[in-house]
């Protein structure tokens, strides 16, 4: 790539955020580097993969208020995570949270695993418990 | 207190890292050559960890190889400390601070406040360098921003001690010991001899082969997942591939900037007619990039387009084969 080829799309990297930063080679055919303000081709890559997201958290919605899943798998979706990372978060196995997943387990967990939870997605109990229509 | 640290941009966090404090402890060492000495290139598929619900890939090594490789082949030692307690492991930063020491940490990105929210996934793995402390606000030098930054106190506990695959535990690391003079020439042909070892390695996963074995894979995704998900995992390639932090193509640019370097240090000047080749495969990376791309916009799901991709993926995973051959040989 010439250093005059690096594209100049726009993308999630805004004023504030700055550039980001290219290998490329100049004209004498020697290597220097160059910014780039975003490439259309990442950039509706990286959209896709948050679209795809947004789709699981209205599934995971519609589930809770369809009662067949909990709130939790819900806010995890929020949260971007998967089992293992809330796993990791709550400090439980990949299993255990897997089972908080179904709507009368939950609703038979104690304030203190409830607490863990709201805390791994930064939330109150209080929102954990009710997830808006 | 602000230590007198200079902030250069980087294109991957880690090699970022290492250049800027190598350069603070007086010396000269370039991003593509902390790159290449730590044989970061790299081509490996994982179908068996996934990342967003696709097959993991990854161009490069795994974080914090790069660094071990590159100090053990240049002969500098390094301290690295994680640490249970949070308390703990900011008490050892602040004093590493007041002894005028600037120190790199790796880091959650999930909770990282300064990267755009579309950014940040809870990847583990990220570098960056604290180098002052004004009341409760850390100064922040991360290689892969153009400019400096800072965090609470509050906020950088938060990255630090960020779960799941690869958390941190806090953990710090510097370099502590140099030798009088580096010497690049040995640890650069290490290094070379390295990549291509792994590069030409007769597994189906790693490598040369690993990038054939992706293409065959590409050809049967349509029919074996559908649309939607054939559509996901390409992009993901391409995410993978083209991510900040890789210099464009899939790191490949910087492996060509390091072999351009390594030429006029090694006095080798096949080196340099490999790093134009080397270039040249970086573009052809784009070009894939830029043809996947083609298909995920539109979300179709026409199978001669998907054979035309792995067409070129096939290609490049041919070009090299054949390159890192001569680079062994040319070494």
């Amino acid at each position: 790539m010439k250093k005059k080829e690096i594209p100049q799309d726009e993308s999630f990297f805004t004023e504030e955020h700055g550039k980001e930063l290219y290998y490329a080679v100049d004209e004498e055919g020697n290597y220097t580097t160059g910014l780039s303000s975003g490439w259309e081709v990442k950039t509706i890559a990286l959209s896709n993969a948050l679209e795809a997201i947004e789709e699981r958290i209205a599934d995971a919605k519609k589930r809770v208020h369809e009662n067949k899943t909990s709130p939790i798998e819900y806010y995890m979706e929020v949260c971007k995570m998967e089992l293992p990372v809330l796993a990791s978060y709550v400090g439980m196995w990949v299993w255990r949270v897997k089972r908080h997943f179904k709507p009368a387990v939950f609703k038979k967990l104690s304030q203190k695993t409830l607490e863990k939870y709201a805390t791994a997605f930064d939330i109150t109990v209080e929102q954990l418990k009710n997830v808006a229509p | 207190m602000k230590i007198d640290f200079e902030h250069k941009q980087s294109a991957h966090c880690e090699n970022g890292v290492v250049s800027n404090l190598m350069k603070f402890n007086g010396h000269q060492v370039s991003e593509p050559m902390v790159f290449g000495i730590g044989s970061g290139l790299l081509f490996c598929y994982l179908p068996f960890i996934k990342i967003n619900y696709a097959p993991l890939i990854t161009y490069r090594a795994m974080a914090g190889f790069i660094f071990n490789r590159f100090a053990k082949r240049v002969g500098i030692k390094i301290k690295r400390e994680k640490f249970k307690d949070p308390q703990k492991a900011k008490e050892r930063l602040d004093e590493n601070l007041q002894k005028n020491n600037p120190v790199g940490l790796q880091v959650g990105v999930y909770n990282l406040v300064y990267f755009p929210d579309e950014y940040r996934f809870h990847f583990n793995a990220h570098n960056l360098v604290v180098y002052g402390k004004e009341d409760d606000t850390y100064l922040i030098s991360d290689p892969v921003m153009q400019h400096v930054t800072t965090l609470t106190s509050k906020e950088l506990e938060k990255v630090r001690y960020a779960k799941g695959p690869f958390a941190p535990n806090g953990h710090m690391y510097y370099p502590i010991s140099f030798p009088e003079t580096l010497h690049l020439e040995k640890a650069i042909r290490k290094g070379i001899k390295h990549t291509c070892r792994e590069m030409l390695a007769p597994v189906p996963i790693v490598g040369a082969k690993g990038i054939k074995t992706v293409a065959k894979l590409i050809r049967k995704w349509p029919k074996k997942h559908g649309a939607k998900k054939a559509n996901h995992y390409l992009g993901q390639i391409v995410r993978m591939q083209e991510e900040i932090g890789t210099g464009g193509g899939g790191f490949r640019y910087i492996y060509a900037a390091f072999l351009q370097e390594a030429s006029d240090v090694l006095k080798i000047e096949e080196l340099a007619v490999l790093s134009k080749e080397m270039t040249q495969i970086g573009d052809q990376w784009r070009d894939f990039a830029l043809s996947a791309s083609r298909i995920y916009k539109n979300r179709s799901v026409q199978e001669d387009a998907y054979n035309k991709v792995a067409d070129e993926l096939e290609a490049i995973g041919n070009r090299e084969t054949n390159f890192f051959g001569k680079l062994k040989r040319a070494i």
